[in-house]
């Protein structure tokens, strides 16, 4: 690569930065997502992993919050801030690699939609428009019965089931990059169509995709949540919503244990808020014509 | 008119049919024997067990057939229940009904209405305080909020749907009101922010129109303006929306029912996991694709009538 290139996008990453930092709400949805990154980087560090293990756990069941366990503790007396730690990397690594899932089939469904058009584009389009029908949360509840209770097997199960958004957004957008003349001229020099795919409409249409793969984790995050709530998570890696179902299963509620219920589902709303708030900045920084009241 | 119709509905029949193959083959995925899932905890004499085996041994593909042919067969007993499937579900469809119906009504009226006020006057106080509230409740787990309403709110009803001793029907539907309260705020609080976000949205699309200069060109006040003019046209999208949204709403209630033990079907749907019970929960997996694929069908149709141009494109 030329030393001008990379001027050039130097330029464009710093022009890019500048945007995005006119965003304050995107600002500080960055700054909860580095801060719950680094609790999930260095989760072993500030909490004892043997603490998550129910034998070695000797603190009172359903404790209140003391010097030794800031938030309480569980139904086996292990401490809430130690499972909330942990879950943090669970819940992140979930909602990263389905959303990985999710966008390889959706950008390889959509590029193909969109490139070859004609049939393949009905085929592959008519799929994609199946798949948006069936409802979410039900599919991924059978899928995940079907497949059983394991991480990778939420992961799968969350990426396979929210692709289909992404394959539209794709395939839009590529059939509009198709027309574009520059696309004509790498036809004209011999380009083959694997050529004219990796070469010039992923780079077009990869921007787009960041935006919508960001809002997608936000989405996967609560799905994780929702079935870890159902039983469906996998039992020795708690995550959040797995903290969620033993409170709901154990009677917090009833007995007031605010610590047991509250602090896992703000974790979620925290994450969550700020992947959409990050998601939603990056759609206006890319795409102006989002831009309200111009 | 009528071609749109006709391909609306062709399409619908399509996707349903998708749908039955979808589900006959995902059940048959299920690793381990399959005669150990679909009795266990029941009692079964030696000859039933093979006859079913010989049933299940049969080739894919008459199988098939056979389940094409009636995917609503009323043969079929659950695992946990032992009782036909469809009749359990139609048990449990009117409470769904109900506490859906009621929290997306409610959710719908205020939706619309916040969202007319912060689209009109965008970028104004107004409109920050509920944009920023409708992000975080859109963040919230629909279960969480039941959660917190339950402990917080301990004065009114954790679970159920009617009292024990409860009798006569007023007594009975004042208790069923009472049991509601929960349940149905959870669920519209999660369902506010997504129509209050669409409302807002589609009054936004309209500002720029140049009817509303035209409108205000006449003279109106700006209250005629906003209601006479861009609220009708904003609600259009919104009402379809809406419409639509409902087929995947039922879905949604699955962990709210749970929660509040709301015997529903989302109830039924959580119950069936635990087991699992297979026969149960391919039946209401089936029942919730039909729900989105009639729905999604309604709304398509609804929106050409609103909308005469959707169907002469």
């Amino acid at each position: 690569m030329t030393a001008i290139a990379w001027q050039r996008r130097r330029a464009t990453a710093a022009r890019f930065w500048a945007d995005f930092r006119s965003h304050r709400s995107a600002l500080i949805g960055l700054g909860i997502l580095v801060f719950f990154g680094l609790v999930a980087v260095f989760a072993s560090v500030l909490a004892d992993p043997a603490g998550l293990d129910v034998t070695k756990a000797t603190a009172p069941a359903h404790a209140a919050p003391s010097a030794d366990h800031w938030l309480g503790t569980d139904q086996n007396g292990r401490s809430v801030l130690t499972l909330l730690v942990h879950g943090t990397r669970v819940s992140l690594i979930v909602g990263l690699a389905a959303t990985a899932i999710a966008i390889v089939i959706g950008t390889v469904v959509g590029v193909m939609a969109g490139f070859y058009g004609g049939w393949a584009r009905s085929t592959l389009m008519g799929f994609t428009d199946w798949f948006l029908v069936i409802p979410f949360l039900p599919l991924a509840i059978v899928m995940a019965t079907v497949l059983g209770a394991s991480l990778l097997n939420i992961v799968i199960v969350i990426g396979v089931t929210s692709w289909p958004g992404t394959a539209r957004l794709v395939c839009a957008q590529t059939l509009s990059v198709r027309e574009r003349p520059y696309m004509e001229r790498a036809r004209a020099l011999g380009g083959g169509d694997w050529h004219q795919m990796t070469r010039h409409i992923l780079p077009n249409v990869m921007p787009l995709v960041l935006a919508h793969v960001v809002l997608t984790v936000s989405v996967a995050i609560l799905s994780e949540t929702t079935l870890s709530f159902l039983g469906l998570g996998d039992p020795t890696r708690p995550s959040w919503g797995y903290i969620l179902d033993n409170a709901y299963g154990t009677g917090a509620m009833s007995n007031g244990e605010w610590w047991f219920v509250l602090p896992p589902g703000l974790c979620v709303v925290l994450v969550v808020l700020a992947f959409t708030l990050v998601g939603r900045a990056l759609e206006v920084v890319l795409n102006p014509r989002l831009r309200e009241g111009s | 008119m009528r071609g749109y119709v006709l391909k609306k509905v062709g399409w619908s029949i399509g996707t349903l049919l998708f749908v039955v193959v979808f589900n006959f083959f995902l059940f048959r995925l299920l690793p381990g024997d399959p005669i150990g899932l679909y009795t266990r905890g029941r009692n079964m004499s030696p000859e039933q067990l093979i006859r079913l085996r010989q049933q299940l041994n049969r080739p894919v593909g008459e199988q098939f057939v056979e389940y094409l042919a009636n995917p609503f067969a009323s043969a079929i007993n659950s695992t946990r229940f032992n009782r036909p499937v469809w009749e359990i579900i139609g048990e449990r469809v009117w409470p769904t009904v109900l506490l859906v119906g009621t929290a997306v009504l409610v959710a719908a009226l205020a939706g619309v209405w916040l969202g007319i006020r912060s689209g009109w006057r965008r970028g104004s106080r107004f409109d920050r305080i509920t944009t920023g509230t409708t992000n975080t409740l859109y963040a919230m787990p629909e279960f969480w909020v039941g959660m917190m309403l339950i402990m917080w709110l301990p004065f009114f009803p954790s679970g159920g749907i009617n009292s024990v001793g409860v009798s006569g029907f007023f007594a009975t539907s004042v208790d069923t009101l009472w049991h509601m309260v929960l349940p149905v705020t959870a669920l519209a609080i999660v369902y506010l922010a997504e129509y209050t976000s669409i409302m807002r949205a589609s009054l936004v699309d309209e500002l720029r129109q140049d009817y509303l200069t035209l409108a205000r060109a006449k003279g109106l006040r700006e209250d005629l303006v906003r209601r006479r003019h861009a609220v009708p046209n904003a609600l259009l999208p919104t009402m379809t929306l809406i419409f639509l949204n409902l087929g995947f709403v039922i879905g949604g209630a699955i962990t709210v029912e749970y929660v509040f033990s709301w015997p529903g079907l989302g109830l039924l749907t959580a119950e069936a996991l635990r087991g699992p019970d297979i026969p149960l929960l391919q039946a209401v997996f089936l029942l919730f694709s039909l729900g989105v694929i009639v729905f999604t069908l309604l709304a398509d149709l609804l929106y050409a009538v609103l909308d005469p141009r959707v169907s002469s494109r």
